[in-house]
């Protein structure tokens, strides 16, 4: 029934970068293990190896000892090796059942099997605890809903080896008791588990082992009965997790507010938000995700419509209608989605770095070799590394595209700067790059504000920190206050 | 962060940009190799004389296809250009022919009348386009549905003008407008003079100015585009009122030639003017292209043409097949590149 798995070697390169630098352990079956690293320490891709997702560049994996390689989900799927994904895969326009079901429908001779379909996602969804008709769209669920139905659809495929990447970013306190209890059952059923979780406190609850990964390698594991959770965090960081951030800069009792938002509406996910930064100030935005934060900023700077509130910014009124106008006013805001948002993967690096300034090299005509000059400058201030000036930035590495990002968006020179996960998907070396960037902003005398799904990071950052739940603003902590237990605890309103 | 992926970053860039710049050349190996075949397959081929036939009737397509580029390459296309020339033909002769009657007992001088036509036209093209661009961002309906409708309108607006036949330019007029198409300074037809500067003055707007590179980052990526504080909207409209513009020069260029609009005037123009921008290099998707591939590829459709009625290897009646193949060919040699 279990399964026992062996990495040998594995080695994995996307393009130029490579993310994984050779990875051996094993993995003993009817276990469960937590799976730790930073962002980009390559545990997912690793994963995604093992769940026939991904194919190794080099080095072998092995399943009861035989050595295998999958061409694809459903092979792995058929050797009992399922893996619920981080980012949901599920079909918006169809129902519960049909996803559940996709690609495995019953059929009962030519036509489908509805019916037995359908009892057996009820059934599944209420292990669960799901409490949907199988017939409701997908896309008529919230996020968290959606993330227990990704995890119903892996009980259908009689999973041997589950692998679950940040099951409970989403979930409420209760519907994570839940699923443990269901984790347990299967661990008592024989399954072997892999957890992948930044929440150090679950891991040390629902896991036997922890394995630790950072920088593409294997690190160390050790029994998490031995284990504390500070260990962990200093073994996922790779030094004293305080070496990762800059002191902050000592912020003056008189700093003036440099920018406010009082009463602020935007409407599905904002509601009643106040808040004000001073200059010199780091300002952190904590919440689960969907809490509302991303749109919140969207609709200070024009991308979403607001209803009510009203912004000051150096104690002017300003309602930017369109993020030109927030910029002129002096506000940018860096998006999450670094490819899909941040930067033109396809275009060259100067293009991307004065985008939101062209106007400044445009005397009528476009000036190349000021922008050059002007990308020299950046590369140097913000140290982005390139071999090759003119390339694309899609040939940068995740770290330096987040660099040559900040560089885009501090290009206008705002007062007020906006940065959403400003090192999701950088290694390490990059992330603390980022910190002392962050920091050096502030000490300039701009306002800074930082959303961040790492309370770590926010807690080694910020001066204060906000936190969001359900579109309102339910605390903002500042020193002596700041610590995981007391964000969490406001995050899902548990405190 | 390791010097070994620093290498490796530069080398395939370079090897990248090296095969960018070999695709670059690739529509104009394809012309030249085209003009080669057509000098050995018949020695008419050339003469100065035919050069200036093909690059005459180029013309109208070229100018029109300069516009498509921008419109394409932000990401949209537009299907109702050949339509639309012809409603600014016929509603050019219409009101041209109108004012020489004489409206309220005055009569206004032949070459104003020609001017009031050339500038009716201008504008007319510009408020087609901003329409289309309005639909497209403020309506929120695709490019392709919008300009397919407006297609079927422009064409029948015409008909219904013509009454289902033709509308013809009264012979007062025609003899002094005639010079816009027939006439040549230096040697060279007034039309290619008209094309090369609407061509060169593509090519500065696209690589050289604010509007242009705004134009790209919106086909490469419209989302990044929006929170890069471009004002999106505003410049896609700006792409269909340029389109526009050149179809209303094209026009003003092509109702002398023959003097008269029906309704099959400008019929598949549009197909021609998508296919010399795809030939070119543009990429259907948007984000990249070239003014100078587009107009390259406008040639080298004609020229195909050309050899085809010069030559009696395959019969005329199969240009239209012999181009689609062309583009089918030259759309098998962009695939794959991402």
């Amino acid at each position: 029934m279990s399964l026992a798995v062996r990495f040998d070697n594995i080695e994995k390169q996307f393009g130029p970068v490579r993310v994984l630098h050779g990875v051996s352990f094993d993995l003993a079956p009817g276990r469960i293990y937590g799976l730790l690293g930073e962002n980009g320490a390559g545990k997912s891709t690793l994963m995604k190896i093992l769940a026939g997702y991904e194919r190794p560049s080099a080095g072998t994996f092995s399943i009861d000892g035989v050595v295998k390689a999958f061409d694809s989900s459903r092979d792995a799927e058929a050797t009992g090796i399922v893996l619920i994904h981080q980012e949901l895969n599920l079909a918006d326009h169809l129902s519960i059942v049909q996803n559940m079901f996709l690609g495995h429908e019953k059929r009962r001779g030519f036509f489908l099997d509805e019916l037995t379909m359908r009892e057996e996602a009820r059934a599944r969804l209420a292990d669960v605890g799901l409490h949907k008709h199988p017939d409701t769209r997908v896309r008529d669920l919230i996020v968290a809903e959606k993330q227990l139905v990704e995890i119903a659809k892996a009980m259908l495929r009689d999973a041997r080896l589950l692998i679950m990447d940040e099951p409970t970013a989403t979930l409420t306190p209760a519907e994570t008791q839940r699923l443990f209890a269901l984790m347990a059952r299967l661990k008592d059923a024989g399954v072997t588990i892999v957890y992948i979780s930044h929440k150090l406190d679950e891991v040390e609850l629902v896991t036997d082992e922890v394995i630790v990964m950072r920088d593409g390698r294997f690190v160390t594991r050790g029994l998490t009965a031995e284990t504390t959770r500070q260990q962990m965090a200093n073994l996922m960081v790779g030094r004293e997790v305080s070496d990762m951030f800059p002191d902050k800069p000592i912020l003056a009792d008189d700093a003036r507010v440099a920018f406010k938002v009082e009463n602020d509406y935007v409407p599905g996910w904002a509601e009643n938000v106040s808040f004000s930064v001073r200059g010199g100030e780091v300002f952190g935005f904590a919440g689960l995700v969907g809490a509302g934060r991303t749109e919140l900023f969207e609709g200070l700077i024009g991308l979403r419509p607001r209803t009510a509130g009203r912004i000051t910014l150096d104690g002017e009124h300003i309602n930017p209608r369109n993020p030109r106008a927030a910029m002129k006013h002096g506000i940018t805001y860096l998006s999450e989605d670094r490819k899909g948002r941040g930067l033109h993967v396809d275009m060259a690096l100067k293009d991307n770095l004065t985008m939101m300034t062209l106007e400044r090299y445009a005397h009528p005509l476009l000036d190349a070799q000021a922008e050059r000059d002007a990308l020299k400058k950046a590369v140097g201030d913000f140290g982005i590394r390139t071999g090759n000036l003119a390339s694309r930035a899609r040939m940068l590495s995740g770290g330096n595209q987040q660099k040559l990002a900040l560089a885009k968006f501090l290009h206008p020179d705002p007062r007020v700067v906006v940065l959403d996960e400003p090192t999701r998907g950088v290694d390490v070396g990059a992330k603390r790059d980022i910190y002392f960037l962050i920091h050096a902003l502030a000490a300039e005398g701009r306002a800074v504000i930082v959303i961040s799904s790492e309370l770590i990071e926010l807690i080694g950052l910020c001066h204060r920190v906000a936190v969001m739940r359900g579109g309102q603003l339910v605390a903002t902590l500042g020193p002596g206050h700041l610590t995981e237990e007391r964000l969490i605890a406001h995050a899902t309103g548990t405190h | 962060m390791r010097p070994a992926h620093t290498e490796d970053v530069e080398g395939s860039s370079r090897l990248g940009s090296f095969a960018r710049r070999l695709h670059g050349v690739g529509p104009l190996l394809g012309l030249v190799a085209l003009c080669i075949g057509g000098t050995l397959l018949n020695p008419d081929f050339a003469t100065f004389d035919n050069a200036m036939n093909v690059l005459t009737r180029t013309s109208f397509i070229g100018i029109i296809a300069v516009g498509m580029t921008f419109v394409i390459i932000s990401g949209g296309i537009d299907l109702s250009v050949g339509s639309m020339a012809a409603l600014i033909a016929g509603s050019m002769i219409w009101i041209m022919n109108a004012l020489a009657h004489g409206v309220g007992g005055h009569t206004l001088a032949p070459l104003a009348i020609i001017a009031v036509g050339i500038v009716l036209a201008l504008v007319l093209g510009g408020l087609f386009g901003l329409a289309h661009g309005l639909l497209v961002t403020k309506g929120r309906i695709e490019p392709f549905i919008v300009t397919l409708g407006t297609l079927g309108v422009f064409r029948a607006v015409l008909t219904w003008l013509a009454d289902g036949g033709a509308l013809t330019l009264d012979n007062s007029l025609s003899d002094l407008y005639g010079p816009v198409y027939y006439a040549s300074l230096f040697g060279i037809p007034v039309p290619i003079w008209v094309f090369l500067i609407v061509a060169a003055g593509g090519v500065i707007v696209l690589n050289r100015t604010v509007f242009g590179r705004h134009v790209q980052a919106i086909g490469s990526n419209e989302q990044v585009a929006r929170y890069a504080a471009i004002r999106v909207d505003s410049v896609k409209i700006v792409t269909y009122v340029l389109l526009g513009l050149c179809v209303g020069v094209a026009t003003v260029l092509y109702v002398p030639r023959l003097g008269s609009a029906t309704p099959t005037t400008g019929l598949l123009w549009e197909l021609e003017a998508i296919a010399a921008v795809v030939v070119g290099g543009t990429a259907l998707r948007g984000g990249e292209g070239r003014v100078i591939g587009t107009v390259i590829g406008a040639i080298l459709l004609s020229v195909i043409a050309n050899i085809l009625n010069l030559t009696s290897i395959i019969s005329v009646y199969l240009n239209a097949a012999v181009q689609g193949a062309v583009i089918i060919f030259v759309a098998f040699l962009q695939r794959g590149r991402r």
